[in-house]
Parts: C-alpha cells; structure tokens; sequence
C-alpha cells in the first residue's frame, strides 16, 4: 500500500470518528454558532442606555438648559429629582449609574463666571463611568454655547473661536464594536477547533492507547498526523465560512479588504492553532491535563491578550511581550484590518511570515513529539 | 448514621487522591489560576495610557505648537510622526504607527479666535473603537483645556467636578480582579467536577461503585466536597492576590464573600456533576462543559457589562450562576456591601444546587446509555 492511499485511508477513517461522536460537532458547530449570536448580539462596549439621575435644586433658566441638554444626549436617560438626598439613594440603590448635581447657587455662581456642577459616577464599572463622563462634559459644553448665543453676538466671536475638534472615525464609521467583536471571532472559533477539540481527541487516543495500535501497523507517524489534522482543518475552515456570511449577512461588518487574502490567512493560522493541539496532546498524553492546558495556552489568551476585547497597545511592556508571543495577537490583527481597513500588504505580508514561521515550528515540534515509541 | 459518614469520609479521600496524586494535576490547580491573575490584571484594560500620534501641521503656527506642547505634556500622548502631506494621514493610520492623526489646517491659527473657531481635524483608527473613543475623549479634553487659556475665554463655562464612586481612579484592573475571584475557580473546578463520574464511567469502576452500599447521594456529596473545597481553595488565591500583589482595597467582610462563593461552587459543581451524569466518556464531559462554560463566561459581566447586553440576553443571564457570584465579588470587594444588600444575589445559586445536585445522584443511577 502506497503511502498516498495509506493518508487517504487514514483519513476517511479519522472522519468516521469524528462523525460519529455527536459531542464533537458540538464543539465545531454549534458553539461557533452560539458565539456569533453572543458576540453579535450580546456583548457590546459601547456605553448606551445610561441612567442619569439630576438632583435639580435651582429652578433658574440656566439649569434647566443644562438639564435639557443633558435631556438631548441620545445616550442619557434622564431622570430628575428636586433634592440632592433623594437622588442620592437612587444611586446607592444601584437605580442610576450617575448622578448630576444642579445646587440652588448654580444661576448665581454661573452669573459670576464659576458655574460648578458635580458629577457622580458608580466606579465599579469604570469603562462605563469614563464614558459617561464625557457624554456629560459634552451635554454642559452644549448648554454653555447656548447659553452663549443668547447672551449675544459680541461675546460669541470671542468664546466661539476657540479649537473645535472635528473628529473622524476611520474603519468604523457605525462606532459600534461589533465591527471590531465579530471580525476577531473568526480567530476564536478558530482557536476552538484547532487548539482544544484536537488536543482534547489527540489526547484522549493516547491516552487510551489507541495511536500506539496504530503505530504497530505500517503507517508512519507523519501520516497519522496528516490524517489527523484534516478534517479538523476542514471544520475549521467550515467554522470560518459561518462567521464570514454572520458578519456579512446578519451584522453588515463590511469587508474592506480581499477575501483571498483573508481566507489564505486564515488556513495559515489554522494550521499553526491544530499544531499547538497536537503538541499539547503529544506532550501530556492525558485528557485532563491537555484540555486544561489548551484552555489556558490557547481560548483564554486569544480571548484577553490577543487584542481582541483589550487593545494589547494600554498594556504593560511584559504583558505586551507575552501577547506577541501567541499567534492569535498577528491573526487578529490582520483579519481586522482586512475586514474593516483594506489589504494592506505589509501588515499581511509580515504577519504572514510569522504565521507560517510558527507552522513550520509547531508541526516540527508535533512530529518529534509524536514518535513511535511505548513507554 | 457513623457508617454514613465514613463511607462519606473514604469517598472523599479517594476523590481528592484521584485529584491530587498526579504531580502534573497538582500544577494545574493553582499555577494557571496565579498565572492568570498575574496576567489579566495587568493585561486586561481598557484605561488608555498610551497613544501614539502623528501631526499634520500645514498651519506652521504658534498656537498649533501650544495645543501639541499641552497634548505632549500630558505623558499619554507622544508623537511617532510628522506628516508633510494629506496623503500620508491613511499610511500613518492603516499601518497601525498611529492612533489617531492631529490635522491643522493651513488657515488654523488665523481662524483662531474668529467667528466659528478654528478646526482641528482628529482622524481615529476605528479598527479598535472602544480605544479610539476614549482617545478623542482624552483629545477633546486636553482641547478644552486649551481653549479655557484664549483670551476671552471661561466667562460661561461650566467645570465639571467628577468623582467616581469605588474605584476614584476609574482603574479597569480593580473592575476585572475581583471578577476573577468567581470566574477562574469556576473554569476548572466545572470540569474537575464534570470529569469525576465521566473518568470513573470510562474507567468501568463507577459500576463497581454502584453495587456496593453506598448510596447515590452519597456518591454525590462525595464527589462534591473535594471539588467545591478545590474551588474556594482558587477563589482564596485569587483573592489574596488581588489585596496583597495588586494592593486594591478591599471593603467588604470576607465572610460575606465566602458564603457568596461557597453557595457559587455548590451550584457550579452541580452543574459540573450533572454533565458528569449524562455523558458516556471523559471526552465527552469535556466537550459539554466547554460549550457551556463559554456562553456563561462570556455573558457574565466579567468583560463586557450585563447592562450593555439587549433585554432577551439580560433576562437569560439570570441563569447564569457567574453573573451573581461576579456581581457579589465586586460590591463585597470593592463597595463593602453587606449580607443584606447581597442575599438576593444567593437565590440564583440556590436555585441550580437544589435542580443539579439532586439531578445529578438521580442520574448516576437512571442515565439511559
């Protein structure tokens, strides 16, 4: 038998397996799935929806420009409330996420060019806190123009004449970060397949002696590695077609970039994640063992340190070091560029190399793992 | 009654040592949870501290000089180019050197002080807009600062005192640290549980186990017990790495955490040993418990706030032990709330020990195969 026939043989066979167990379509199917409903639709970071409570003690025109401007910020929910002391419950009852605090000399205070107002926020989510801090800052800067433009022209040219941003946002004209959460799913579906669910099968054949009955027969190692690694690569690859026609067809992510490129790319980072699972597996021969270590070395860090939720740039230098040392990190990056920039050919052409550096690697690494021996 | 309890002792004893005796077993208890703590907390935030720019200056000006002097001088910003021409801003910005482009018109320093002001044109990389939205907060803050020195200025301004409660500094680090109390220990300790009987199944002994006197709920509190002891054994490392290594004030009783987290483990563990019960094989207990820890990490607040989620999900999540045990760890750490400001916290856990532990004993003996 040729070796050729062998692979094929092999093959089919690994896809048999693969098949029958229901449990491991679960991981190829439907949890990819699931995570592109959780990620589409679930999980945002955009700071919407904000209870804001105002404690209003001045009835003066001027506070109450403030608080319709406040009123106007589509992002701000507005309730308000007469004295400082009931909305101060609101927020220790967890009922509003800030509170803003109008006292009874605002008019004057802002007559005399010292307007103070207090802003209240729950620090126990700071992103949220940080954000509506600034939805207010921008709410008071509104009602100050008006206020402005009332008082008359001549004052106008002065105070209206300092730097005005105009802000662009490049890649993301919905600022949403759905853009940026369903283009890196792809890496973590992918890591899914590759990583655990062919560590967790590898490991279980050794553990149970399986491959070691393989080993006797003719069949070189090479070969059941190759016969290993294909059909999880093609539910890999079945995993990426799913959240590409998600992105497209349910989210309208748009895809700046070629799709060749992407789907290239994206084979390459495939092979490197099934070879990390197979290493894994060779090494630990224990399915226990390899299934945590999978989750440890590969889910969880492409989750949080492949840029992916945290930008890898706010990080300190050795937590960044470590975030470059994984795969993920120049995967993410290029699929989000590629989605949402365009093809740029350095970025690719880099990431790339180190891509198919780690493959070459990795699978080295699996094959003198993987040799026939019992111990 | 003593016969109860000693069959209840040796089942333990044996779980802990099917645990435990494997040297590699032990690492993987308690190095990952340390690593990992290490890790996202200085790993995962979101507080922007960094950002490099680049300037297009077509204006030459004094006062384009001044705003960069005032954005240097904030330690966040520094600038990694000098733009000659319009068409180099898309480079600077798609090759990712830069995270935002600064862009002074040509006419920026005589517009200045005119009617309408005078432009600043800020150009975002969006490929991240979490980032690129608290960069241009930062822009727009460091611009209003500026614009309060222009003579003529602050007659009608309104400041903007803002103090945040709990975490003064708005650090993400003290929102994901004490999340990490309930999450990590859960991520192992689910599967530690869901392995037991699965292990014991492929192994054939669980039907030995079966035929000898001890009663299923007996073999369920057995299997139990170690795991959930494991469990707080990684909460209280990741607690004291929090207070200790990482020094965040921490204001609420240990206690009240403690009975949060152990009602937490009883429910994880149920869950954990119900899978157990209904898969044939180790693999397949792993592959059930992953599908399930992922959507429960996930839509837990640890990351992303629940508030954020749409309703239907919000509703789901209230199946989802993780979120109340993250919602415990962060009010009693970080807010000092009490027994009674939490207690409706518990009722979730309760709910899922008291389906899943049963469920579980139940099924060691009626699972259909």
């Amino acid at each position: 038998m040729s070796g050729v026939s062998r692979t094929i043989a092999l093959v089919r066979k690994e896809f048999r397996q693969l098949l029958r167990d229901r449990s491991n379509l679960l991981i190829g199917i439907v949890l990819p799935i699931a995570l592109i409903l959780i990620f589409g639709f679930g999980l945002s970071l955009d700071v919407r929806d904000v209870r804001l409570v105002v404690a209003l003690e001045d009835a003066s025109p001027q506070a109450h420009d403030v608080v319709a401007a406040l009123d106007g910020s589509t992002y701000l929910r507005t309730t308000v409330v007469r004295s400082y002391a009931e909305a101060y419950r609101t927020m220790q009852a967890h009922e509003a996420d800030a509170l803003v605090y109008l006292p009874g000399d605002f008019a004057r205070r802002m007559a005399a060019g010292d307007a103070r107002v207090q802003l209240l926020l729950q620090g126990g989510d700071p992103t949220r806190a940080a954000g509506i801090g600034s939805y207010v800052e921008g709410a008071l800067a509104i009602a100050a123009a008006k206020r402005q433009d009332r008082v008359g022209a001549a004052s106008h040219a002065v105070a209206g004449g300092g730097v005005a941003v105009v802000d662009r946002m490049w890649f993301n004209a919905a600022n949403t970060s759905t853009w940026y959460l369903v283009p890196g799913l792809i890496v973590l579906v992918m890591t899914l397949v590759g990583t655990f669910l062919t560590a967790l099968v590898m490991a279980r054949e050794w553990e149970r002696g399986t491959l070691e009955a393989l080993f006797v027969t003719p069949v070189r190692p090479t070969e059941v590695l190759l016969a290993k690694i294909v059909p999880y690569f093609l539910v890999g690859l079945a995993g990426l077609g799913m959240c590409l026609l998600a992105a497209r067809l349910l989210f309208s992510v748009p895809m700046q970039g070629s799709l060749a490129v992407l789907l290239a790319i994206s084979m390459l980072y495939m092979i490197v994640s099934l070879g990390i699972g197979l290493l894994i597996s060779a090494l630990t021969r224990n399915q226990f063992l390899a299934s945590q270590i999978a989750i440890l070395a590969s889910f969880l860090p492409a989750v949080m340190l492949s840029g992916f939720i945290f930008d890898l740039g706010n990080v300190p230098t050795a937590v960044s070091v470590i975030g470059h040392l994984l795969p993920a990190t120049y995967f993410m990056e290029v699929v989000k560029t590629l989605f949402l920039a365009g093809t740029y050919w350095p970025l690719v052409l880099r990431n790339g190399a180190i891509l198919a550096l780690y493959a070459v690697a990795l699978l080295a690494l699996a094959r003198a793992a993987t040799r026939k021996r019992l111990d | 009654m003593i016969d109860y309890l000693r069959r209840l002792l040796n089942l333990c004893r044996n779980e802990f040592l099917v645990v435990l005796k494997d040297p590699a077993n032990r690492v993987i208890l308690l190095v990952p949870v340390i690593l990992q703590t290490l890790l996202f907390g200085y790993g995962a935030t979101f507080d922007l501290n960094d950002v490099p720019y680049a300037v297009l200056d077509q204006s030459r000006g004094e006062q384009s000089q001044r705003l960069l002097a005032r954005l240097d001088g904030t330690g966040v910003f520094h600038r990694v180019a000098t733009l000659q021409s319009s068409g180099q801003i898309a480079e600077a910005i798609v090759s990712g050197d830069a995270l935002l482009v600064l862009h002074f018109a040509p006419d920026f320093d005589s517009r200045l002080g005119g009617q309408g002001g005078a432009p600043l044109q800020v150009v975002l990389d969006g490929r991240n807009s979490t980032t690129a939205g608290s960069a241009a907060g930062q822009v727009r803050a460091v611009v209003a600062a500026f614009n309060a020195t222009l003579p003529g200025a602050g007659t009608a301004a309104i400041s903007l005192e803002s103090r945040a409660w709990f975490n003064p500094n708005l650090e993400t680090r003290w929102n994901i640290v004490p999340g990490l109390i309930a999450s990590l220990s859960m991520i192992q300790v689910m599967m530690l549980a869901a392995l037991s009987v699965a292990r014991e199944r492929e192994q054939g002994t669980f039907d030995q186990l079966l035929v000898t006197p001890v009663s299923p709920s007996q073999i369920m509190i057995g299997k139990a017990l170690p795991a959930i002891a494991i469990g707080l054994l990684q909460s209280s490392v990741v607690l004291l790495i929090a207070r200790s290594w990482f020094g965040i004030p921490m204001a609420g009783s240990v206690a009240t955490l403690a009975t949060g987290l152990l009602l937490f483990t009883m429910a994880v563990v149920g869950i954990g040993l119900s899978i157990s019960a209904l898969s044939a094989n180790m693999q397949q207990a792993m592959l059930y418990t992953f599908v399930l820890l992922v959507p429960l990490v996930l839509l837990s607040g640890l990351a992303t706030p629940v508030r954020n989620m749409p309703e239907a999900f919000q509703i789901a999540t209230y199946a989802n032990p993780l979120r109340f045990a993250i919602d415990i760890a962060r009010r009693v750490y970080l807010e000092g709330a009490t027994l009674s400001e939490v207690w409706r916290d518990f009722i979730p856990f309760l709910c899922v020990a008291a389906i899943t532990l049963p469920l579980a004993a139940w099924l060691f003996r009626h699972r259909l195969v």
